[in-house]
């Protein structure tokens, strides 16, 4: 019955045959979970309303990921009733598009965030990412007051570019105005008539409190209050929800 | 001729270092979940810019040089063969590996990351050991074209299937755009749920082909020889080698049940999971059963029990694995510490174990001493590290399940029971107890590095070996 298990002896005898074999075998199982994910469109499900990051959003995108957020907080919502009620609605691929890289996380030592925008006010989440504790005392979240310091946003041309060279459609105009988008974003009372045309449903604010300077809690801010807001699902359709 | 053998000496060294650095880390974050003023208000010292650290510490420099040394060292004694490149070879990958592992620490420290779990490094760090193991697959290829042994001994299988996979999987998961060439920053090139389908099938390779295959290497090299058997089955060896590398790539999507991940995939990643019970518990029997008229050896033999203590917890971290992978489970266990519980049976009572019966063996061997200078310090660090674990694993299943379960805990009116942060309250006495095993881990590994120091420093010298010391018998069929 396990007379083949001879010829393994081929096999035992040749370095080069054995390390094709191997690269074959282990090759199979990834090309047949990825590249459907790239070739079936319906993967990512049709609705509207998901744009790529203001440029401000995506500087606090950037500290979310520097911090390691994604190590304590989840960005994906399952489909129960306890996270719907918690959280709201299960999170679609379509939300994350534009996420490179995506920040889905794997563990809960926090809540989940996919929709924490507006959820609380800019005020609270400055107030409770200086000083967790002072607002949930049995929080466990390190404090972040350091990110009351300036934004450097020089490179963020740069950054709009890079991304759209991974795919998303930054257009000229929009990395042409990076800086300026950056500005009027977290400057409430600057003229943000052009930045608005460019990004649907962008909120300008001061979102640190402090509408003088920009700084790192801006960016952060302005990147969780946006979260999970993008997709109205009133307007949603089952079929539009469908994947393969 | 000679082994290679002065920069194994230096692997074998910096991997007891490494991993008393990754377990330290270790405590220091699990105390920080407890008690979460030790994060210090210094942005360098909070816990998401020390996890990675730790986690990078533990599998990439303990367990990373752990496989480098023990391969290096098993590929030339197997094939007898002097190392291909020879002892320059051996340094290079000695100290171009050490970079790789210095660079990314700093990085994580200072805020340099890819943002994806045990693929943290940035893009020049990933350029840096794609070159550093490129060079390592030659030098271990090139060993084995040299061999005087006809066949290629079922360790060196495994560790070539692990030098190729983590090759394919670290390119395939970190090809990305620098935001410019003198930045550190950089954006993947995938998004979302096909970023999310990547990371995992690296994610979970890193743990089948890194922390399993690697490793399951030595167990084919150390058992045997502390136990002076055969291997138990050559037969099971191929069937469970072939069968353990084809199902282990599929097992990614266990990590993305219930995600934006389309269902198809999903159940593809729980079915593989499960069938991967098989090949994993394959290669225990074939690990354990090679104890067969043996077993009193592990009443005197104290390295040896760390060895076959290490298979067993593979045994159940494997079994306890394909359980999580259900996705009725999982929708329980996912986001929860159940998943930590569960890496660290496989990080600690595996990789760790089988990691520290390799390190008692090959001090003495590669210092030419008799013995190691104290088997009672030995039998302490066994027990207090064999605790440490019963601590770790038994508070992370508590907290992991009643966390779960409090999520999803409905009041008598049909309200949602708990606050989100009540929960995190609840974990409190566990992450202190989980503190607790990490300390009596790391305990058991500052002796160990005592009494491997005291080894080499105090321990009598062995007589001069006849000859080198010849390939260890494959079980005749």
């Amino acid at each position: 019955m396990f007379r083949w298990l001879r010829d393994h002896g081929v096999i035992e005898r040749n370095l080069i045959l054995m390390g094709v074999l191997t690269l074959i075998t282990v090759s199979i199982g990834g090309l047949v979970q990825i590249v459907p994910l790239f070739a079936v469109e319906t993967t990512i499900e049709r609705v509207s309303g998901v744009r790529p990051y203001t440029p401000l959003e995506q500087a606090g995108r950037d500290i979310y990921v520097r911090e390691g957020c994604y190590l304590c907080h989840s960005q994906m919502i399952r489909p129960f009733r306890d996270e719907l009620e918690r959280y709201g609605h299960y999170s679609l691929a379509a939300e994350s598009m534009y996420d490179h890289p995506f920040q889905w996380g794997s563990k809960r030592t926090g809540p989940d965030l996919a929709r924490v925008g507006g959820r609380y006010s800019d005020d609270w989440h400055a107030a409770h990412l200086r000083s967790p504790r002072a607002l949930v005392p049995a929080s466990v979240m390190p404090p972040y007051a350091f990110l009351d310091r300036p934004l450097d946003y020089a490179d963020i041309q740069d950054r709009l570019r890079a991304l759209r060279m991974v795919g998303v459609p930054y257009t000229d105009e929009m990395i042409a105005n990076a800086r300026a988008d950056l500005e009027a974003q977290a400057r409430p009372d600057a003229d943000g008539s052009a930045f608005q045309g460019r990004y649907a449903r962008a909120r300008q604010g001061a979102f640190d409190g402090d509408p003088a300077r920009i700084t790192e809690m801006d960016a952060l801010v302005a990147y969780l209050q946006m979260l999970g807001t993008l997709v109205d699902f009133r307007d949603v359709t089952p079929a539009q929800l469908r994947q393969p | 001729m000679t082994y290679v053998e002065a920069p194994l000496r230096a692997f074998a060294a910096i991997t007891a270092f490494w991993g008393v650095v990754g377990f330290l880390v270790g405590v220091v974050i699990a105390l920080q979940l407890a008690y979460p003023l030790l994060n210090l208000d210094l942005e360098w010292t909070t816990f998401g810019r020390l996890r990675p650290l730790h986690t990078s510490a533990v599998i990439f420099a303990f367990g990373g040089n752990a496989l480098l040394g023990t391969s290096l060292f098993i590929v030339q004694r197997t094939c007898r063969a002097r190392l291909f490149g020879g002892d320059d070879a051996g340094w290079f990958l000695f100290w171009g590996y050490q970079f790789v592992i210095v660079m990314a620490a700093l990085g994580y420290v200072l805020g340099i990351t890819q943002g994806k779990e045990y693929a943290e490094p940035e893009w020049y760090v990933d350029l840096w050991l794609t070159f550093v193991w490129v060079v390592y697959l030659i030098v271990f290829g090139g060993t084995i074209l040299r061999r005087s042994e006809p066949h290629i001994y079922v360790a060196n299988w495994f560790y070539l299937a692990f030098i190729i996979t983590i090759a394919m999987l670290h390119i395939g998961n970190n090809v990305s755009i620098p935001v410019s060439f003198g930045s550190s920053h950089s954006y993947s090139a995938p998004a979302g749920v096909q970023g999310a389908m990547i990371q995992w099938w690296y994610g979970h390779n890193a743990v089948g082909f890194f922390l399993t295959a690697g490793f399951l290497g030595m167990m084919y090299y150390f058992i045997p020889k502390q136990a002076n058997r055969p291997v138990y089955s050559y037969r099971l060896s191929i069937v469970h080698f072939w069968t353990l590398i084809f199902l282990y790539i599929w097992a990614g999507p266990h990590h993305l049940h219930y995600t934006a991940l389309p269902d198809w995939a999903q159940v593809l990643g729980m079915v593989f999971s499960v069938v991967l019970w098989m090949p994993s518990w394959g290669g225990m029997i074939n690990g354990l059963m090679t104890l067969s008229g043996a077993w009193d050896k592990l009443r005197t033999n104290p390295a040896l029990r760390f060895s076959v203590t290490a298979v067993g917890f593979y045994g159940m971290s494997t079994f306890e694995g394909p359980v999580m992978s259900i996705r009725a489970v999982n929708g329980l266990s996912h986001y929860t510490d159940w998943t930590i519980g569960h890496v660290h049976s496989g990080a600690m009572g595996w990789v760790g174990f089988i990691t520290f019966g390799a390190l008692y063996y090959l001090f003495p061997v590669l210092w030419r001493k008799k013995a190691i200078w104290s088997e009672k310090l030995i039998a302490w660090h066994f027990w207090l590290a064999t605790l440490g674990i019963v601590f770790y694993i038994t508070a992370m299943w508590v907290s992991g399940i009643m966390q779960g379960l409090m999520w999803r805990a409905y009041d008598e009116l049909g309200f949602l029971q708990y606050s989100f942060v009540e929960t995190v309250e609840a974990m409190h006495p566990y992450y202190v107890i989980r503190a607790l095993g990490g300390v009596l881990y790391l305990s058991g590994a500052l002796i160990m590095a005592f009494n491997l120091w005291k080894t080499v420093t105090s321990s009598e010298a062995a007589e001069p070996e006849a000859a080198p010391a010849s390939a260890i018998a494959v079980a005749a069929e």
